[in-house]
């Protein structure tokens, strides 16, 4: 069957440019004329349309499950359940705890139960009314830190309620300090919210297979999951990427991948899925809530002595990235700061509540909130600045984290302090204001008065890529070709565009390592190899080092065809140039009407699996430090908070496109804020509450403040041209830092977020 | 039901449109201009909105049987052939886009704005927008993009 008449285009859009440059998105132009095929842009004139019925209960017995008067509804062309999944009905990221339809049980309010392809999407929604669902609801468990340590509770999995426990132990577990704090805090569940909604096409293949077309993060994993469900060998799923409208980590588990490819497979027809928005929310997972204990204890020139606390992360009804949180939130425990002794515990549970797992700062957004809300808190134990306090116990080049790892590469996080403190703060208001600033902006409850203003940091450390053993590698493939009388290069990995510009960096490497300007990028597919994900701030240190070997194995078999010696030799404006810069060939002439094309793979250096009693081990590859300070006001009679500048400083290692560093923490900031101030899945007894843009408030262009962007480039030696991931750490250290500046406003110990007017004004 | 409407300059004629369907839908699925998105398809993030009679518009708020004899513009529709309007200039200019879903939609707002509103300011431009959600940019390199396109323009 012949591929969407949309699907996804070859990025030939040449905006020169090379490594430490700026270039043009190659997307840009498609994207501004509404040309760009994102994933539900999808059409082949002989679709159906896919829905999905899901379960209105958290938890529950399925009695009976009748589809036969859905699928006697005209227009109506396939009915599905379990019974029709043709190869395992389970998958999941760590462990396989998932359905692909529920069977007999229902562990959270949206759980998938049944599958329908129909001519038009409202025939397809008003037959999902026409499927009999009788359940026998059972009670939910929602409290986390229930589930994991009250044994009377039922078990959720075979295995019991805790998905993973971690302990980590450094120094003296027990030490005493002459100042102590303490804090409880809670944060609560926080939404991707991505705009595009999930969706794809399966396209049925004359070979028995499926073509799947869709928005993801991770091509490869998701092909391994979709065809063990299918009960089809890897190579009849064959997926593409399509556009995708954002991802945060909420497209690493799957959403519609097995079902559209089961209806697909079902019907002959290529089958369309695409969620509204109210489904999207039910149909990824979430940020995990946390309720965190913690303990600081410190010198009274504030030396931090130890640091104890106690991590519980709400998993809800499926593992998914529950472990790898654990994993990061204890070993991310302590922030950037030295600390001799330390005792951490942390654990991820099932509850009924909806599954939570990856998104932007995974298991570090948690942590970072609670230790940055614990110095601030020393600090004023202390009677000492913020920012000093920080300063003094920041980690640096050599120091050795909780988990005994040594930080071999450099750690300038003093120097983020330093840089911020040093930003003038934005003017103290006088005179009239007008109104749209304020907090509470247009609706005009405020002209000034009762508005007081605070100043608060936040500052974060973040593992890159993946940890704890994982072979983390990326491949990409590189073909050079004349074309149109000139040499051009053509990049082809599997790694997902998600929106954060990776198709940029691919041609900037080429344009680099192969000394062109013509570069095209290919649209990601499983035709090449593993990519992995788009996570974990990993891809431009990854697949960025993998199209550089690639490029670089190009060039070596140019130099082999000449057959001179590659010492010295480089690859420049389309010539091969010795090293004397006398140019020894004509790259067109050379290659003629031949290509050459390389595959190559990038493997990160090792890391290795925490030990289980202590936690003791060198798990993370690289880390990532970022810094915020917040200027807030905040309206004390309503609760209302405007946050009126957000600086960062942040070190990227080396800044590959300086505009889009900017552009990746200023968004990574709007995310922080909007966890800081409003941002909150409500879950009551398993449901949720607010599953709208109506309900559900991500910041408009009203909440975002001015920032200031201070970018570092300290390169790390063992990555590739000294990258460090820079997607996530903004997104961490901004919520803390708005949260100290409305303390440090209203002297309120708000130990949640997000801090909603209530707990501001106490009403 | 049968509807009749002129969408970037052109009269167009979908069939055997359902009552209940959305414009958003008929311009995406029937039209053939995916341009329009379909974030939350509640008039709540701005991703479709298009020009109907002049005015932007939530697409997905409008029923396809309101629009029969109406003038719809879209964000297909912005450019003049290979000429991109300067704010679509503006915004790959000055890196307002990444992911690029919210794009269309802001693109048809903040078109209107510099029509109705030349030299807008940073306040201006910040009310007029607040009706697009951007889950990606952060909004700063969106001010960037109004800010260059209101110069562009006033100096064409």
């Amino acid at each position: 069957m012949s591929a969407p008449a949309r699907s996804p285009q070859e990025l030939h859009d040449t905006i020169a440019g090379g490594i430490g440059e700026s270039p043009l998105r190659p997307d840009g132009t498609l994207k501004v004329r509404g040309e760009f095929a994102y994933s539900s842009d999808l059409w082949h004139e002989d679709m159906l349309w896919g829905a999905t019925l899901r379960s209105p209960h958290p938890h529950a017995r399925i009695v009976r499950l009748d589809v036969s008067r859905a699928l006697a509804q005209p227009g109506v062309h396939a009915v599905l359940t379990h019974e029709d999944v043709p190869g395992e009905n389970v998958y999941g990221l760590k462990y396989q705890d998932t359905p692909a339809l529920a069977a007999d049980l229902v562990r959270y309010q949206g759980e998938p139960i049944a599958i329908l392809a129909a001519d038009h999407p409202e025939i397809a929604r008003q037959a999902l009314k026409e499927i009999v669902v009788e359940y026998d609801v059972l009670e939910p468990i929602t409290d986390p830190e229930r589930a994991a340590h009250d044994d009377t509770l039922k078990k959720l999995h075979p295995g019991g309620n805790v998905v993973r426990h971690q302990r980590i132990v450094k120094g003296d577990p027990a030490a005493t300090a002459d100042v102590v704090v303490s804090g409880v805090y809670e944060i609560g569940m926080q939404d991707q919210a991505f705009l595009g909604p999930e969706s794809g096409l399966a396209v049925p293949a004359e070979d028995g297979g499926v073509d799947l077309y869709l928005a993801t993060q991770w091509l490869h994993v998701d092909q391994c999951q979709t065809a063990k469900a299918l009960g089809l060998p890897l190579e009849k799923v064959r997926l593409t990427l399509s556009g995708v409208g954002g991802a945060f980590g909420g497209r690493e588990d799957l959403s519609m991948q097995i079902h559209s490819c089961m209806l697909a497979l079902r019907t002959g027809r290529p089958v369309k899925m695409s969620y509204n928005r109210l489904e999207s929310f039910f149909g990824h997972v979430h940020r995990h809530p946390a309720k965190m204990y913690y303990e600081h204890g410190a010198t009274r020139d504030g030396k931090l002595v130890y640091v104890r606390a106690k991590l519980y992360f709400d998993g809800g009804a499926y593992a998914s990235k529950t472990p790898v949180v654990v994993g990061n939130g204890t070993t991310l425990s302590v922030g950037p700061y030295d600390v001799p002794n330390a005792h951490i515990e942390g654990w991820g549970v099932y509850t009924n509540n909806p599954t939570c797992g990856a998104m932007r700062g995974l298991g570090a957004v948690q942590p970072t909130y609670a230790y940055e809300s614990q110095m601030d808190k020393l600090a004023s134990a202390l009677d000492m600045d913020p920012a000093e306090l920080r300063i003094r116990n920041a980690l640096s080049e050599g120091s050795t984290v909780v988990t005994g790892q040594v930080v071999d590469f450099p750690a300038p996080v003093a120097e983020l302090v330093q840089r911020l403190r040093d930003l003038p703060l934005p003017p103290e208001p006088t005179g009239e204001r007008d109104i749209r600033e304020l907090p509470g902006g247009a609706s005009n409850t405020t002209h000034g008065e009762g508005v007081v203003r605070g100043v608060g940091y936040g500052v974060t450390i973040k593992n890159i890529s993946y940890a704890e053993g994982l072979d983390d590698y990326s491949t990409a493939r590189v073909r050079l070709e004349v074309l149109g009388g000139e040499a051009v290069a053509m990049v082809h990995t599997a790694a997902a565009e998600v929106g954060q510009g990776l198709v940029t960096l691919q041609q900037q490497i080429a344009r680099t390592e192969l000394g062109l300007t013509r570069v095209s990028v290919h649209p990601a597919d499983t035709s090449v190899g593993d990519a992995g994900s788009s996570s974990a701030s990993r891809q431009t240190y990854v697949t960025g080092g993998a199209v550089r070997n690639a490029c670089r194995a190009v060039a070596e078999a140019v130099y082999a065809r000449l057959g001179v010696p590659s010492e010295g030799m480089s690859l420049v404006g389309g010539k091969v140039v010795a090293a004397d810069g006398e140019v020894v060939a004509d790259l067109a002439e050379l290659l003629g009407e031949t290509a050459i094309e390389e595959t190559r793979e990038f493997h990160h250096r090792p890391t290795y699996p925490l030990d289980p009693e202590t936690g003791q081990g060198d798990a993370h590859v690289q880390y990532g430090f970022s810094a915020h300070r917040a200027v807030v006001d905040v309206d004390l009679d309503l609760g209302l908070v405007k946050v009126v500048q957000l600086d960062c400083a942040q070190d990227v290692g080396k800044a590959m496109n300086p505009d889009a560093v900017v552009a990746q923490i200023q968004g990574g900031s709007a995310q922080g804020l909007g966890l800081a101030v409003m941002e909150e899945i409500l879950v009551e007894d398993g449901k949720v509450r607010n599953p709208s843009f109506t309900d559900y408030l991500i910041p408009t262009i009203l909440d975002m403040p001015p920032m200031r962007v201070d970018v570092l480039e300290r390169p790390d030696p063992h990555a590739p041209y000294g990258v460090r991931g820079v997607g996530e750490p903004p997104t961490i250290s901004a919520t803390p830092a708005i949260a100290n500046a409305i303390r440090a406003a209203t002297g309120l110990e708000l130990p949640r977020v997000p801090i909603r007017p209530e707990h501001i004004t106490g009403v | 039901m049968r509807v009749n409407v002129t969408v970037n300059g052109e009269h167009r004629q979908a069939d055997n449109v359902w009552e209940g369907e959305s414009l958003l839908y008929v311009l995406r699925e029937r039209l053939g201009l995916p341009g329009s998105k379909n974030a939350c398809e509640q008039g709540e993030c701005g991703s479709c909105t298009v020009y109907l009679d002049g005015v932007p518009a939530c697409a997905c708020l409008v029923a396809a049987g309101q629009t029969e004899g109406r003038e719809v513009v879209t964000v297909e529709g912005l450019a003049s052939g290979d000429d991109l309007d300067p704010v679509q200039e503006s915004f790959v200019e000055q890196g307002a886009v990444q992911c690029g879903f919210c794009t269309p939609g802001l693109l048809v707002a903040a078109h209107d704005l510099i029509e109705r509103v030349p030299d807008p300011s940073d306040v201006e431009i910040r009310e007029a927008l607040a009706g697009n959600l951007c889950r990606c940019t952060g909004y700063e390199k969106i001010l960037d993009a109004v800010r260059d396109a209101a110069a562009k323009k006033a100096v064409r």
